[in-house]
């Protein structure tokens, strides 16, 4: 049976754990603060002679180097790869979660996007226009309930079909002002040369002008590292703790 | 090493002055954009209803309110585990009692040594049963009160209101959070203080976290305060009173914690305190039997299993060392004779200060093994109910003074081993893990001294 890895991203309380606790049947604490989930939990979960090994990302706002948990989860999504990447988002508040999910679509393509808390938002008379998102964005957009156990089925199998590559996704890519388009350009050429496909080009470049050294030093160290023969090397110092 | 060298010298040639004006026009595109999305993919149909938790913030975290809002709800949990807990407990503690009865005549039916039935009976057994029958009660209903406010999305308002004595004290406001975790479990609060970004603000987070209760220690807090301070009162008063004795000891912790951070980040951990932002997430209805159901399988079966863990090993020990003669005395009681000076001095005796001793590892098992420190003394009474109990700690002279004084000592000592080692593991700092066991030892000595030579020289006792 093959394994593919999940990172669940999204921000602070916007249900992460809950999801975590409802796919994986494991029992990590949650509750309603920001902050709750402070270092990488990971669990199973099987669907159709799948394996699926989740990750629980700390919630974050925002993916620049702020502090050590937008580092955690940042670092895990560009570096590990992960087959997919699930946005968690929150109905209710969805202009805050989009703000990072249009982070994440910058960095990987491999991005699924559910809209968690749908029955809360319903309760709160706000309607997401899923099918819109979706095409804006250009990656699947599921609205799910982890609490209530909706919509999960549908994830599942989302998941799946991106895993065994049979979705094909034209994610949404940032476009700024002119005059920094054309320095992203010049350095993604550059940096293409340098990284190739291992690490998104533009990304890097987006990066590189925002001068975020702690991601340039993490980059120096996977490349020294691969001329070694080992990516693996470096993550695991950086990803090292884990509940219990 | 050629990326290398490429990507050294590509990263050279980005002019630095110009960053700050990249973050500020991404930052800006992106937020530009998520509301365009918004715009255009979101329909609120409701507006009134978007509002309602800001009404209750207004409420909740007002100048006015919050604080006796606040003490109000600690007070009720309290209230409802105390009047819960009692009938569970001498139900569970008669139960078992009835067990050990059969369990005795079967040793006595197959001849078995008295040794063998000591350690096993007296040490294992008993031991393990106090610690179900005393702990499991109250904290089958702490524990999902407590998830239940908890999901609801209580405790950042909590947060927000103790963030000004927080800060004024030099510490982090989110440090209320860590505090919050820690009336489940140090250890586990510990590893929470990582939502804590600067490493001064963290750091007084970890030494000051032992001052709250842990579930380990609300059992000795309600045992004693049901026992001797609300002794004088019967039914619900008394219930009342032993829930007010209690909050009075948590209140007495948060003050400390407030003290000591106040005095640390005036001396070693020197600074000032960080700006944050904190969410106030919306309220949210809990899952209510899904939240009950995982806090009691979850939070109290890991708690229980821990205890009987550590119990049933420690149970044994103490059974051993009390039942070892060097001379004419046991180890147990050399060990006791030795301590009880410098007890006596801070209004406990020998067998108390060696049960905390003991009880290092774990602070759920102090009280079985002060019992059976008392027990194989030879007063051996059997155990029915709550109020038995408090015979053998009468007989073995204990006043309101003794019962006050380790509640005090139980608040304020040293964290437990599992706790010290999580602060090992966060910090690795020898220095720091060792001062998060000395300076609220410190503290539990100085504190206990001075109330037990005041009781004494104004003649209370």
């Amino acid at each position: 049976m093959r394994t593919y890895t999940i990172a669940l991203a999204g921000n602070p309380n916007t249900g992460k754990s809950t999801l975590f606790n409802a796919l994986t049947g494991l029992k990590q604490h949650t509750g309603n603060w920001s902050g709750k989930t402070v270092s990488l939990a990971s669990g199973y979960y099987e669907y159709k002679n799948s394996r699926f090994r989740f990750i629980d990302l700390p919630g974050t706002y925002s993916l620049f180097s702020n502090s050590a948990d937008e580092e955690v989860a940042r670092d895990y999504i560009v570096f590990e790869k992960p087959d997919v990447t699930l946005l968690v988002l929150d109905s209710t508040a969805l202009e805050r979660s989009l703000n990072l999910a249009l982070q994440v679509l910058e960095m990987t393509d491999r991005v699924i996007v559910c809209l968690n808390l749908m029955d809360e938002a319903k309760k709160k008379g706000i309607k997401v226009d899923a099918g819109k998102l979706a095409q804006k964005l250009g990656v699947p957009v599921i609205p799910i309930s982890a609490r209530n156990n909706e919509g999960l089925d549908t994830l599942s199998e989302q998941l799946l079909l991106m895993c065994t590559g049979s979705i094909r996704t034209t994610p949404y890519r940032m476009k700024y002002n002119e005059r920094l388009e054309e320095e992203i350009a010049k350095l993604e050429t550059e940096l293409k040369l340098i990284v190739g496909d291992e690490y998104p080009a533009r990304w890097l470049a987006i990066r590189l002008l925002d001068g975020d050294r702690k991601l340039i030093d993490t980059l120096k160290q996977k490349l020294a590292a691969s001329d070694r023969g080992g990516m693996i090397y470096g993550a695991a110092k950086a990803l090292g703790s884990t509940n219990r | 090493m050629e990326q290398l060298k490429r990507l050294e010298a590509l990263t050279g040639s980005i002019p630095a002055d110009q960053v700050d004006d990249v973050r500020e026009s991404i930052v800006g595109e992106l937020f530009k954009k998520s509301r365009e999305l918004c715009a255009e993919a979101v329909t609120v149909t409701d507006r009134e209803r978007l509002y309602r938790s800001e009404r209750l913030d207004r409420i909740f975290t007002s100048k006015l309110w919050g604080f006796p809002i606040m003490l109000a709800m600690l007070g009720v949990i309290f209230y409802l585990t105390i009047a819960g807990a009692n009938v569970p407990s001498s139900m569970l503690s008669s139960f078992f009692g009835w067990i050990e009865g059969y369990l005795t005549a079967a040793f006595e039916a197959v001849h078995a040594p008295d040794w063998l039935h000591g350690i096993l009976i007296l040490g294992l057994f008993r031991g393990t049963a106090w610690v179900i029958s005393v702990m499991l009660p109250p904290m089958a209903i702490f524990f999902p009160v407590f998830a239940l406010l908890e999901n609801y999305g209580y405790l950042p308002r909590v947060a927000f209101n103790l963030d000004r004595l927080f800060k004024k004290s030099g510490a982090h406001g989110k440090q209320s959070l860590t505090m919050a975790m820690g009336f489940g479990c140090n250890a586990a609060a510990i590893m929470s203080t990582r939502i804590i970004e600067s490493p001064r603000e963290r750091m007084l987070a970890i030494l000051t976290n032992n001052f709250v209760p842990c579930n380990g220690r609300w059992p000795t807090l309600i045992l004693l305060a049901s026992l001797f301070m609300a002794a004088g009162f019967s039914g619900g008063v008394q219930t009342l009173v032993t829930a007010s004795v209690v909050m009075g000891m948590v209140l007495l912790g948060i003050v400390v914690t407030l003290t000591v951070s106040w005095t640390l980040s005036k001396t070693a951990l020197k600074g000032v305190p960080s700006h944050y932002t904190l969410e106030l997430p919306p309220y949210r209805k809990p899952k209510i039997l899904n939240t009950i159901l995982r806090a009691t399988l979850d939070k109290t079966i890991y708690v229980l299993r821990r205890a009987v863990i550590v119990a049933a090993p420690a149970g044994v020990l103490t059974w051993i060392l009390a039942n070892i003669y060097i001379g004419d005395t046991s180890i147990l009681l050399h060990f006791v004779q030795f301590l009880d000076p410098f007890a006596k001095a801070l209004g406990l005796d020998g067998f108390i200060l060696m049960a905390f001793i003991i009880g290092l590892p774990a602070n759920e098992i102090v009280l079985p093994i002060l019992l059976m420190g008392y027990l194989a003394t030879g007063s051996l009474t059997e155990v029915e109910n709550m109020f038995a109990l408090k015979q053998i700690f009468v007989d073995q002279g204990w006043t309101w003074l003794t019962a006050l004084n380790m509640m005090l000592f139980s608040l304020l000592h040293y964290p437990c081993g599992t706790t010290l080692f999580n602060i090992w593991k966060e910090t690795k700092s020898f220095k720091w893990t060792f001062l998060s066991f000395a300076i609220p030892t410190a503290i539990a000595i100085l504190v206990t001294f001075i109330v037990a030579q005041a009781a004494r020289a104004l003649g209370w006792v």
